[in-house]
């Protein structure tokens, strides 16, 4: 994109002017080939290149350490941001609900941990197991709990709003995906529901802190990082593990079964799809349960890493994995990780490097200048015409 | 179409006429309004329930003890969030629809100093339990405004405290200052500490701001880990406490936090704050006689020991109807005059308001360790 653009059909002698100096014409060609812009964008991209790169060779540790938590952010976006993907490369809609649908998963698991200790019953039911195990199995089962428990509600919602509205204008459906996100907002902001309060995540496991300086340490409890030392927790691992074996699970879902070839199908042309003998409404169904799984243990993910849940958690994430949606290709499952691994990158090295409330500005300038470049994002595919 | 053109002239003027109330007989045993603007939903929310707690104990006991003047107590309560427009909404929908000409309110200073403006404006008294913004009781040009008062010591008070305590207890020599660029509070906060650990020869090795909104902190914890200062403060509310030092934890951070008011909440993460020191108003562990009876008081009623939130709320309509009760008169111009003239003995401490309408009283530092919060000393202004 950065390359010369093929040459113009037109020429560039203008119809009617008897006298065109090479200076006349060289403006036109700027103009017309955008030359401005690209050169105002690749001089920013330099600028910012550089920036960056000097300071991350002064203190290369502190650099490392951004991206490694950029890559945490960034994969928890990433399956945020896979829900609403598939659901807009099928049905066209952008649904707002689904940042709720994270925040009720983090509080699921919050009940879950909190009020029935779930995350002890191996140890509670087999005595003797070794405390890693049963920890492991305890997690496991605290987030397909969060994920089980998204998927019924998001078909449920599915089917109340959305179902009844896939014939009218979008513009419909995506007002009442804005309402069905004001609704589980409020909802949940009932004392009887989840409180209005800003409640203290207890965690399923303990933080176990490793850093990385003249070799691989652990950080005993209390004690003190040494300087330039790249520290990373269980938690780093758990999100990039969990989020990669979701990611694998779902790619060998759209790519190797047969439900994912029909909602590859579906996803390409509806009318047809259902002439191949397709039940579209199940499939469709099927497209929110695993978005709405997918942001469930993104929502179980984000609160063991920042432990606070409260009744709006879902509103800033969900922006954020929507933007890095659009950025990677709305409709485009790889666009869907990259753009969100591009997000979580230029947060936190926003954060760092310039200043943490810039952190967003920057993360949705981006967003403007790949739109600005690339219309329909990194991996997005043109509008195609339906012969 | 002649029926219903009559039928909704009828309505019409049926609804107007129930919308115009006539204006009442002013009875001498009419009930004196009295609003409560508190945080009872957001971000804070325990500190409404704990301000709402403590001022109907007040009231109760007035109420039972035959009102102010004979005339019982009425509350409106409010829910203004911790936020200048709810609470603005709230404050005019209760001066203007319910006539209250007395509040007690907002806990936020960002909700109470946009209020302050309205009542000053039409009259009507406010004091505040726990605003402790300078702002609140002054003018842009630095007058004092004369309806407006509180029940708690202000952010100067708040950061001399802290900025002493880090000096001479802790025996800091560095310190790195976080505020919340969009909270007055922790502004004001912040600005008072710095003057204060610099004026006694400290250094601030390093400020960084953040927003309400945020919920990763790791560049801000990075560059503290760089700079290595020895206390860190954090003055702002719990919610933002619990985050940030949650995640010091993590980063390996062990340079002790030191705070205000806004952490003292049963939300506090005690385990995650362990370590910190924070100025409060009140300690129920205070041996007086009246912080005993008070405790044991809230405990009967409510289950748990008062927080300084409704140990304030408690003084400030207390001092609200011993005011209205000196001044002899429901009359807002009368009744500040006496206010202004208070002595008064809360749980709190002993309150007399200087020419700022600032109480003039002490505070008292506390230290989150081993899952509970302990006293460690009383500063005196």
């Amino acid at each position: 994109m950065l390359t010369d653009s093929p040459p113009s059909l037109i020429s560039n002698t203008p119809m009617n002017s008897t006298i065109s100096p090479p200076i006349n014409r060289l403006f036109q060609r700027i103009i017309k080939q955008g030359w401005i812009g690209k050169g105002l964008l690749i001089l920013l991209a330099v600028v910012v290149v550089t920036y960056i790169g000097g300071k991350a060779i002064k203190s290369p540790s502190l650099f490392i350490q951004q991206v490694l938590n950029g890559l945490q952010l960034g994969f928890v976006y990433a399956l945020i941001a896979l829900g609403y993907t598939m659901v807009y490369g099928i049905v066209k809609l952008i649904n707002f609900a689904h940042g709720d649908v994270f925040m009720v998963g983090a509080f699921v698991s919050y009940f879950a941990v909190a009020n029935f200790g779930l995350h002890q019953w191996p140890s509670k039911l087999i005595p003797g197991i070794p405390q890693g195990i049963s920890v492991l199995i305890g997690t496991i089962t605290v987030i397909v709990l969060s994920m089980v428990v998204c998927s019924i509600m998001a078909v449920t919602i599915e089917r109340i709003a959305y179902k009844p509205l896939r014939n009218a204008p979008r513009i419909s459906a995506l007002i009442t995906a804005i309402a069905v996100s004001f609704f589980l907002e409020y909802f949940g902001s009932l004392r009887f529901v989840f409180t209005n309060n800003f409640v203290t995540y207890k965690r399923p496991l303990t933080v176990v802190t490793w850093y990385i300086k003249d070799g691989f340490h652990q950080l005993q409890s209390g004690a003190e990082a040494p300087q330039g030392a790249i520290l990373f927790s269980n938690i780093f691992i758990i999100i990039v593990v969990t989020s990669i074996l979701l990611m694998a699970l779902l790619q060998f879902i759209v790519r190797r079964t047969k439900i994912g070839k029909a909602m590859r199908a579906a996803a390409f042309d509806k009318q047809t799809a259902r002439m191949m003998g397709i039940e579209v409404d199940n499939i469709i169904s099927i497209t929110f349960a695993i978005g709405a799984a997918l942001a469930g243990a993104a929502g179980v993910l984000y609160a063991i890493a920042f432990p606070q849940v409260v009744w709006t958690l879902g509103i800033i994430p969900g922006l954020k994995a929507f933007v890095a949606a659009v950025i990677g290709g709305i409709g485009s499952i790889p666009g869907a990780l990259v753009g969100a691994l591009i997000m979580g990158q230029a947060e936190t090295l926003g954060a760092s490097y310039i200043s943490t409330p810039m952190r967003d500005a920057v993360a949705f300038s981006i967003l403007i200048i790949v739109l600005l470049i690339r219309p329909t994002g990194i991996f997005g595919e043109p509008a195609r015409d339906k012969a | 179409m002649k029926t219903y053109k009559i039928l909704s002239i009828l309505i019409v003027a049926v609804l107007l006429l129930t919308a115009c109330q006539t204006g009442g007989t002013t009875g001498k045993t009419d009930p004196i309004k009295v609003a409560i603007l508190a945080p009872l939903s957001g971000s804070v929310a325990t500190f409404g329930e704990s301000t709402k707690n403590g001022a109907m104990i007040a009231v109760e006991e007035w109420n039972a003890k035959g009102g102010i003047l004979g005339r019982q107590i009425e509350v409106v309560v409010e829910d203004s969030q911790c936020s200048a427009d709810p609470a603005v909404n709230a404050a005019n929908k209760v001066i203007d629809q319910d006539k209250v000409k007395y509040i007690i309110g907002e806990v936020c200073s960002s909700a109470s100093i946009p209020v302050s403006m309205i009542a000053e404006e039409k009259g009507v008294i406010q004091i505040s339990p726990t605003s402790t913004n300078d702002k609140l009781t002054l003018n842009a040009d630095g007058s004092t405004k004369g309806y407006i008062f509180r029940a708690c010591y202000n952010d100067s008070f708040q950061g001399v405290v802290t900025g002493n305590f880090a000096l001479t207890v802790l025996n800091s020599k560095t310190a790195f200052v976080l505020s919340d660029q969009g909270n007055d509070y922790t502004i004001g906060l912040a600005d008072s500490f710095k003057a204060t650990f610099t004026a006694g020869g400290g250094t601030i090795v390093g400020e960084e701001t953040y927003t309400k909104s945020d919920t990763d902190f790791s560049a801000i914890l990075a560059k503290i880990s760089e700079a290595k200062p020895d206390v860190v403060f954090l003055g702002d509310y719990y919610n933002i406490v619990n985050l940030v030092m949650a995640q010091a934890k993590e980063k390996g951070i062990t340079a002790p936090f030191i705070g205000g008011d806004g952490w003292d909440s049963s939300d506090l993460d005690l385990a995650a704050a362990d370590g910190g020191y924070y100025s409060n108003h009140y300690s129920p562990e205070d041996a007086r006689p009246i912080v005993v009876d008070w405790v044991a008081k809230y405990e009967a009623k409510h289950g748990s020991k008062p927080d300084a939130l409704a140990t304030l709320a408690y003084d400030a309509a207390n001092i609200l109807f011993t005011s209205i009760q000196n001044a002899g008169v429901d009359d807002t111009a009368k009744v500040k005059d006496a206010m202004a003239a208070i002595k008064f003995e809360g749980v709190s401490g002993s309150i007399t308001y200087n020419n700022l309408h600032n109480p003039v009283k002490a505070a008292v530092m506390l230290q989150v360790k081993d899952g509970k919060v302990s006293y460690v000393s009383t500063v005196n202004p």
